[in-house]
């Protein structure tokens, strides 16, 4: 396994991919899209995200158990989340005298 | 008649010549690369976790605050957050061709992105600088001093400030969040720009090349990461309100 040598011009269109996102997070948040803004504001942030970790990170090049450490990190986190906010979310509605009610 | 001693003593380590860059538990060079970029994830999965935390602690406190948020994100300055976010992005791409550059061996320019990754992290320090010191002047940092008023410019602010009648505590709470994350991703620049000035020094000795630029790969992994850090910090912090202005 050689190590990719990975040319600068995908270096230089990923940079521009990400300006344009960044761009475009700014322009979308000028416009009240109620619960939206969010969704629209998390995918660009996500997209942005997956394009630094496959091209500048490597990954794309990376063998199946680095790849698969990086996504353990992602899966930790959503249980992280997933586990915490279920809680928060079902306070009062399964046992209304845990939230004094 | 010596015979052969069972160990080729064909270079000072008593064993088989191998490269000078390979240490001796490894088998190949891709072995040692492997298992060094494995152990920089494994690090940065541990670095998910601590600022997923903070993630979270921001949607929950959120959720419960809503107008809060929305009205102290307004208070933050777009534009040197969105500066920031370029130069950010930019310090991402030197330190990917100061790896391009170990990789076609051109030591000059390893050196020349790494500073200039270096400078691109400075210049982010030093706005965010600036911008803590406007928050410091406004009194917006949660303490003794803290204060935060929401200006009435337009109905529907007036209405956001009415629905939430604590509205400055739970301010509050948001500028707590954002002088952590802040802070906290502020430091990891810090402490990767000082990681970057010695692979600058050992770079311009000469020290890595297309053949061994492990440090440089792991360096930039951790950069980027910090990088993709702030990329979510940044709609999340700054971009909440810009609608209401």
């Amino acid at each position: 396994m050689a190590e990719h040598v990975t040319s600068r011009k995908i270096y230089f269109l990923v940079f521009g991919a990400l300006m344009v996102l960044t761009l475009a997070t700014w322009l979308v948040a000028q416009v009240d899209l109620g619960w939206a803004n969010d969704v629209v504001a998390l995918g660009i942030a996500v997209t942005k995200a997956s394009l630094v970790l496959l091209f500048f990170m490597h990954v794309r090049h990376s063998t199946r158990m680095t790849v698969l450490t990086a996504l353990s990190g992602f899966f930790w986190l959503a249980i992280l989340f997933g586990l915490t906010i279920a809680d928060y979310a079902s306070r009062g509605q399964i046992l209304p005298f845990v939230a004094g009610e | 008649m010596a015979s052969e001693p069972l160990v080729p003593v064909s270079s000072p380590h008593g064993h088989a010549a191998h490269h000078p860059d390979l240490a001796h538990q490894f088998d190949s060079m891709d072995q040692q690369k492997e298992s060094s970029t494995l152990g920089m994830w494994v690090f940065l999965v541990t670095e998910i976790m601590f600022f997923g935390v903070l993630f979270l602690a921001y949607t929950l406190y959120r959720t419960q605050y809503p107008e809060a948020f929305l009205l102290a994100s307004n208070s933050l300055n777009v534009l040197m957050g969105g500066i920031n976010t370029a130069v950010l992005i930019g310090s991402s791409l030197t330190m990917v061709l100061a790896i391009w550059a170990a990789q076609v061996n051109w030591r000059k320019g390893i050196v020349i992105f790494l500073l200039a990754t270096m400078g691109l992290g400075t210049t982010f320090l030093v706005i965010k600088g600036f911008e803590y010191r406007d928050k410091f002047v406004e009194h917006h940092v949660p303490g003794p001093t803290f204060h935060f008023e929401a200006e009435h410019t337009s109905p529907h602010i007036q209405a956001l400030i009415a629905k939430d009648p604590q509205l400055e505590r739970h301010a509050s709470i948001y500028f707590s969040l954002y002088f952590i994350m802040t802070g906290i991703h502020a430091l990891h620049m810090i402490i990767g720009i000082g990681i970057l000035g010695v692979l600058c020094v050992l770079s311009w000795k000469g020290r890595y090349n297309a053949e061994y630029h492990n440090p440089l790969e792991m360096t930039g992994l951790y950069w980027h990461f910090v990088d993709i850090v702030w990329i979510f910090l940044f709609p999340l912090l700054y971009l909440l309100g810009a609608h209401l202005r």
